[in-house]
């Protein structure tokens, strides 16, 4: 791509939550870039913070919640064409919802039944937003709101304008949720496990609609998933999280065929395959790490088949692979004993290259 | 093969919601469990899959069909006997592990429950021991006896689900969409349990789930739902490596596979009831080797099967 610009940056990002048990730090220091046009997608557990870092960037946290430190670089082009960079987390609530949220920020939700307001047409909830930050006429909006659900893939819009949201089915109203953020053409979508609540086949329509739609508004989409299929499918760039920290990150293919992090082999490794008749799914032992408790060392070491000595001790730095990929693991110390990846895992990895090459 | 432990056939379950207007969840549903086997139903939501487990558990009263269990009937009205029989033989594990477990119970008294109202342990002392064995099979430790739902993960949670189950000594356990609630990595050790009790118990499991890829690592035998109708039904080596029917084809190509390459250049495939022209009503099974079974007009399967 010739046009490389950042256009989200997330620097050192350090959030941390006041709760009746005490303080519960949720994001521990978490850097991530976004590129025009390109699709970041965050996967792992759920507790591990995907949803918080992203909830800082819209401004959507919880009132209980601290930002200790780091910040949110945004970098867009205001009404005169000039290029701007401001830091959302300086921002008043009353800005982010005036000037960013719904315009240049939108946000796709889990649950498209609680996202939707039951008591107002889906017609008038697309409206909506273009009449608040765009202006428009009633006349232009209603002309522009029968467009995105044309766009899509709702057929005979104009009567499903004034249908309400128990009218359709789920996946309709998916697609209703996605045409509302579309509304006001943002810069970025950010799709917060868009389609865990779905059926597999209506997951894979979703999906194909959202890349579709990309493409052609040259969006940038952050993917906040715990689904690697899904991963798969639609990230150019992969941040895998653990423990409210950023433990491998890379591109797609780096992360799917060459993983380097334990985690990033466990939840590979978790995941059913159509091919393997293994007698017994690999499972990553223990529970995700409770965030009360200030970790010591790497958060992971407890579930880690593989944990050195030092993991107990020190949290490990990232560690460079390639150009695009990085991780947090003792292993890749130049010290460390030489551990690979375990071999199912290996002989999956094999066997998907193998099917790759065909499509190559 | 030995007598079948659960035998559905031709099971309906209608809703009517008025005088004119009914739901037809289940229209003739027919299968068998065998002692010991996991059977696998799928489908997407709206497909019946919950309201045929309900169903056989009579939480629902079949609209019409005979469903036999253990050799005795349970789709009519049922003697003392046979309740009692149904209401310890069979058992359920539900999908959200937070809504089913009474918030205001200890998790030992949740899973002695069943021992209480059926006055199976004797004394005190057997119970507490019964419970503490139970925790220990499903990987918990007897301490946890004494504590409330909330003070546990997801993953545990569903894990006490398992043993308020399992204490019954049941013979079939319907596991309602047990793991679609849980994280990734909790649901593989959470399928693992599973598989371990099974092997020790020789309990047969009707699981059902929409996610196909799960079904098929976990079932023997698998049945495939759409709109109320067993579209196809056979092993899943039957299912999976020859799908016949159209929808069983769409949900397979529609499951995410973790190869990015593969996945980035793969359109799923697309599959409307109502602009496919087949109806549903008037297919009738039909054998394409084996058990594997399919539902269709004679010229549909002539058809299907020649694309293969």
């Amino acid at each position: 791509m010739q046009d490389n610009q950042t256009i989200l940056q997330i620097k050192n990002l350090d959030i941390s939550f006041r709760t009746n048990a005490g303080v519960v730090h949720a994001i521990r220091g978490v850097n991530l870039d976004l590129q025009k046009g390109e699709t970041v997608a965050i996967v792992g557990e759920s507790g591990s913070g995907k949803s918080v870092t992203m909830k800082a960037a819209v401004g959507l946290l919880d009132s209980n919640a601290t930002v200790n430190s780091g910040e949110i670089l945004y970098t867009y082009e205001d009404r005169d064409g000039a290029q701007k960079t401001v830091n959302l987390l300086s921002l008043t609530k009353k800005q982010l919802r005036t000037e960013f949220n719904g315009q240049r920020l939108a946000m796709v939700f889990q649950d498209p039944m609680t996202s939707l307001d039951p008591t107002m047409t889906i017609g008038k909830q697309i409206m909506e937003g273009m009449l608040l930050h765009k202006k428009m006429s009633k006349e232009a909006a209603k002309a522009r709101a029968l467009e995105l659900l044309k766009l899509v893939g709702i057929t005979d819009a104009e009567n499903r304008f004034r249908n309400y949201p128990h009218q359709l089915s789920g996946g309709m109203r998916q697609r209703v949720v996605i045409a509302i953020a579309l509304s006001a053409e943002p810069d970025i979508l950010i799709c917060d496990e868009p389609t865990t609540a779905l059926d597999v086949t209506i997951q894979a329509k979703i999906l194909e609609l959202i890349k579709d739609i990309q493409k052609k508004m040259n969006l940038s989409v952050i993917y906040i998933t715990h689904d690697l299929g899904v991963v798969a499918k639609v990230a150019d760039y992969v941040n895998v999280m653990y423990a409210g920290k950023i433990v491998e990150v890379g591109n797609v293919e780096e992360i799917f065929y060459e993983p380097v992090h334990p985690y990033t082999w466990g939840l590979l490794s978790a995941m059913p395959d159509l091919d393997t008749n293994d007698d017994r799914l690999y499972s990553i032992p223990g529970s995700p790490h409770n965030l009360l408790h200030e970790p010591q060392g790497d958060a992971f070491a407890a579930r880690n088949p593989f944990a050195l000595k030092i993991d107990k001790k020190a949290e490990p730095p990232m560690f460079q692979i390639s150009r695009t990929h990085f991780a947090a693991t003792w292993l890749l110390h130049p010290d460390a004993p030489d551990i690979d990846m375990p071999r199912e895992l290996k002989e999956r990895i094999e066997r998907s290259r193998k099917e790759a090459a065909k499509y190559l | 093969m030995s007598e079948p432990l659960l035998k559905v056939e031709c099971l309906k379950q209608h809703f009517p919601v008025s005088r004119s207007y009914t739901v037809k969840a289940v229209n003739g549903v027919s299968f068998e469990i065998y002692p010991g086997e996991t059977y696998g139903l799928v489908g997407e939501s709206g497909s019946g899959k919950t309201t045929i487990g309900r169903s056989i558990i009579r939480l629902y009263n079949p609209t019409e069909g005979r469903i036999t269990f253990n050799g005795r009937e349970i789709s009519g009205k049922m003697d003392n006997a046979t309740r009692a029989m149904l209401r310890t033989d069979m058992q359920m594990i539900f999908q959200d592990p937070m809504a089913s477990l009474n918030p205001r119970k200890k998790v030992g008294d949740i899973i002695g429950e069943g021992l209480d109202i059926h006055r199976r342990a004797g004394s005190e002392k057997e119970r507490e021991a019964l419970i503490g064995e139970m925790l220990h099979k499903v990987g918990l430790s007897p301490e946890h006896a004494a504590r409330y739902p909330h003070q546990f993960s997801g993953g545990q949670r569903q894990r006490v689900g398992i043993a308020r189950a399992l204490i019954m000594q049941p013979k079939l356990i319907i596991a309602d969409e047990c793991i679609s609630a849980l994280d990734v990595s909790i649901q593989a050790q959470v399928v693992n349990l599973m598989k371990d009790i099974q092997e020790e118990t020789q309990c047969a499991y009707l699981f059902i789930a929409h996610d196909l890829s799960m079904v098929k690592y976990i079932s023997d035998r698998i049945g495939v739902l759409h709109l109320g109708y067993m579209v196809e039904s056979g092993t899943k080596e039957e299912i999976f490596s020859n799908p016949v029917h159209p929808y069983t084809k769409s949900l397979i190509s529609a499951i995410p596979h973790p190869n990015p390459i593969v996945e980035k250049r793969r359109t799923s495939i697309t599959y409307d009831y109502a602009t496919s022209g087949i109806d549903y009503a008037k297919g009738t099974e039909h054998c394409v080797g084996g058990t594997h079974n399919v539902l269709g007009t004679d010229a549909e399967i002539a058809a299907w099967t020649k694309e293969n």
